[in-house]
């Protein structure tokens, strides 16, 4: 009967997890499957067409109606203003799928639905007919995005070097200015700085003659109420037809949407686009915090199991650092804006960068305080794990190297540290998941919707540690919660979720594989 | 026990002078605590043979033997009255470097306590922590150890893999080559074949045989087959005393304790 019990709770457990990333799941890749578009038309005459994502019966208070009413993505937000609308089924008095129905992915504004009428191009009609419009633009279409990635090129790459360099040279002039150096180096750094503020002006030229050249070519569309929209090709993200989809194209849409959404920015305030600045983040900042948390727990730990007296003390030091992981997240949030945001960062500022001040460099959130931070928060399950596995190293091994003649730092270093390793490694896997979960704290110490450069890039120092970064978890909420477009990005939060469950599960596994190999190759300590 | 005291045989009878004595003990007292472990043990342990501590459980042989090692140091509470000369120098002398006796005096231990590193960083561990880093030096003495451990011919093909891999008794033999590898003078095997099965034991007898031209040994044992089979010199312990000690032979053939009679034939202990 008992077991009957402890196994029904076992099975809840598994149930929920599987149902969980079911969800996940299902929601998450449906997201990026292209539906097909329906024109529908209702009784007082008014045509809508969009993607039908919903259907529910109508309850009015008193039980079900036994009528029905969908819900339907129109798009056109930019006519509309809105992206969704509900639709009572006995309204409609047609429904059809137009063969000719055309979803344009936009980069602003959101997806348009309708039929193309004609292509122009400096306002004079370059192509008209479906047919046409049909085999010219997505040539069309390929050069614009080759000239996008070029304009990209150019923003994030020479325009962003000179940039650096400006600001650097300005830091370096300010710098010199405060300190009272001598004015002939000074003015050499002015002219420098001059020279690239010319470079500057060069680049955004060519930049705007791009930007020209991109919004030459207009495609006209049509929507289903008749009004027509006029929108540029090089706004164009993608052109589908949907409705004449085969397999192959609807598979290759799927996979090419799913690489967006990976290896992309994110566009209109994190609605649309892909997530690839968090995932960075996200990646980058366990990365930092394992560097931290690592030498610092096992340090700790050592000493404490190897070193120290086994008295009240470090009883009671044990039991603290026990209750220091029940600590809620938040507080160690804000004793990390108070310590390391605040003073550590401030003074960092005032001795090094007090040029900029009072702009702060090191003294604002950044992804150094946030994952410094969440060592913090984490520090106590390594410690723990630790501390587990050097007791799992049996007496005889610590006396049969110190026999040998080893003095105790060898011993502890060579050969109970390297034994205990997969207690460690199985520490640093709880951090790591812990921490790639971890939102409240970072709100406050660096976390940001939109960070507008990744925390490592091509510049010298190439790290950039006090740069604010973006996160998965925060994302999540941001987008699912803050968005002006909550219904639209529903799919999107699902997506973020399933990815960060997917990357966590990914660093954990590959922890737990080192640390397999390692118990398999030097196998000792059962932690 | 005051049966027994009133025929003690003098001390000559019972504890013999040894022709080349490499380690003196010197009325040698030790307490855990409050509890006292050996009570005034003195006498020497020859150079290049091997001398057998036999006794029963908590004789305090074990403890005499980490003595010699001053591996009793790591105990908290432990407190010694006496002394041990090596080479008529004292091991508790507090400007030796206790290190460098532990060099000199290797120990193999009751259960076979390998590191969980390759059966060659084993070995080789011992050397590195005394400043050995030229790889074929290495190679040199790992292969050498392993030889003298009658293990290379096993162990040869596997030399980087995990020394937990190993059976129990090449494990042993192992650890009697990691010892092997720094060079010591005396070899201070605790119990080294309690846990080993009647084959692995023969393989470490043997091995004890034809090491005892170049090395001092000192095993502690618990079954006295063994003492007899592989010791030259027996002491016998009892209840922290040395109860007598002589040449193996003479000791379990023509016992001058009452006591060790009991013990050797079995009826107590």
């Amino acid at each position: 009967m008992f077991t009957w019990l402890c196994g029904g709770a076992l099975a809840v457990c598994v149930l929920l997890v599987l149902v969980l990333m079911g969800i996940l799941a299902v929601n998450g890749f449906g997201y990026f499957w292209q539906k097909p578009v329906d024109l529908v038309v209702l009784d007082d005459g008014t045509a809508l067409m969009g993607e039908i994502h919903d259907r529910e019966e109508i309850d009015e208070g008193d039980g079900p109606t036994g009528r029905f009413r969908i819900r339907m993505k129109l798009g056109n937000r930019d006519l509309t203003g809105s992206d969704f609308r509900w639709i009572d089924q006995d309204r409609i008095v047609d429904q059809s799928r137009p063969a000719d129905a055309l979803v344009l992915e936009r980069m602003e504004w959101g997806n348009f639905y309708g039929s193309p009428v004609e292509l122009r191009r400096d306002g004079e009609l370059l192509v008209a007919g479906v047919m046409d419009i049909r085999s010219t633009l997505p040539s069309l279409h390929r050069k614009k995005l080759a000239l996008l990635a070029d304009i990209h090129e150019l923003e994030t790459g020479a325009i962003g070097d000179v940039n650096y360099e400006i600001e650097e040279r300005t830091r370096a002039l300010r710098k010199l200015q405060l300190g009272g150096g001598d004015p002939t180096r000074s003015d050499a750094s002015q002219a420098e700085i001059d020279a690239r503020n010319r470079a500057y002006r060069q680049l955004a030229e060519q930049l705007s003659v791009f930007r020209e050249e991109l919004l030459r070519e207009t495609l006209v569309m049509e929507a289903a109420d008749g009004t027509r929209q006029e929108v540029p090709i090089g706004s164009i993200v993608r052109a589908i037809e949907p409705n004449s989809l085969d397999t192959g194209e609807a598979v290759s849409l799927y996979f090419s949407r799913i690489r967006e959404f990976l290896l992309d920015d994110p566009r209109e305030a994190n609605t649309e686009g892909g997530i690839f600045p968090a995932i960075f983040g996200t990646v980058m900042m366990v990365f930092i915090m394992v560097f931290a948390v690592t030498p610092l727990g096992v340090l700790a730990a050592v000493y404490m199991r190897e070193y120290a007296k086994q008295g009240w003390v470090i009883r009671a030091i044990r039991i603290a650092v026990n209750n220091l992981a029940g600590v809620p997240s938040i507080v160690f949030g804000v004793f990390g804006l108070g310590f390391f945001v605040y003073l550590v960062g401030g003074s960092i500022d005032r001795l090094f960068y007090a040029e900029n001040l009072p702009a702060p460099t090191f003294g604002t959130g950044g992804i150094l305080w946030g994952s410094l931070t969440l060592a913090l928060l984490t520090v106590p399950v390594v410690i723990v794990a630790t501390e587990e596995g050097l007791a799992a190293v049996p007496r005889s091994t610590r006396e049969g190297s110190l026999a040998l003649g080893a003095t105790k730092f060898e011993t502890t270093w060579k050969v109970v540290v390297p034994a205990s390793a997969p207690g460690i490694l199985t520490g640093i896997i709880l951090a790591m998941a812990r921490a790639a979960g971890e939102v409240a704290p970072l709100m406050i110490v660096g976390m940001v919707k939109l960070a507008p450069s990744l925390p490592l890039d091509h510049h010298f120092p190439f790290v950039h540690l006090e740069r604010k970064f973006m996160h998965l978890g925060f994302h999540i909420y941001d987008v699912g919660f803050q968005s002006p477009n909550v219904e639209a990005t529903k799919p999107l939060v699902f997506a973020t979720a399933l990815l960060l469950v997917v990357i966590v599960s990914l660093m954990n596994l590959v922890a737990t594989w080192v640390r397999n190999r390692l118990r398999s190759k030097y196998a000792s300590s059962a932690v | 026990m005051s049966e027994s005291e009133t025929q003690t045989p003098d001390r000559k009878e019972l504890i013999t002078e040894v022709p080349s004595a490499l380690v003196s003990i010197r009325n040698l007292s030790l307490w855990y605590g409050a509890k006292q472990a050996l009570d005034k043990i003195d006498f020497e342990i020859p150079r290049k043979k091997i001398t057998a501590f036999i006794g029963p459980s908590g004789c305090g042989k074990s403890t005499l033997l980490r003595c010699l090692n001053r591996l009793n140091d790591l105990v908290d509470g432990v407190r010694m009255e006496g002394d041990i000369l090596m080479e008529g120098s004292s091991v508790n002398d507090p400007e030796i470097d206790v290190n460098m006796l532990r060099k000199r005096v290797g120990m193999v231990f009751q259960k076979s306590n390998p590191f969980p590193k390759s059966i060659y960083e084993n070995v080789a561990y011992g050397l590195r922590i005394h400043g050995v880093t030229s790889r074929r030096e290495l190679d040199e003495i790992v292969e050498r150890s392993l030889k003298q451990a009658a293990l290379w011919d096993e162990v040869k093909d596997r030399l980087d893999d995990s020394a937990l891999g190993m059976s129990g008794g090449q494990q042993q033999r192992l650890c009697i080559a990691r010892a092997l590898a720094v060079d010591p003078e005396v070899i201070l095997l605790d119990e080294p074949c309690s846990a080993l099965d009647p084959i692995a034991t023969g393989h470490i007898e043997e091995l004890m045989q034809s090491l005892k031209d170049e090395y001092t040994m000192v095993i502690v044992t618990h079954n006295m087959q063994q003492a007899s089979r592989v010791s030259d010199y027996t002491a016998f312990l009892y209840l922290g005393e040395l109860v007598e000690y002589k040449e193996t032979e003479k000791l379990f053939l023509t016992p001058a304790s009452r006591r060790t009679e009991d013990y050797i034939t079995g009826r107590f202990g």
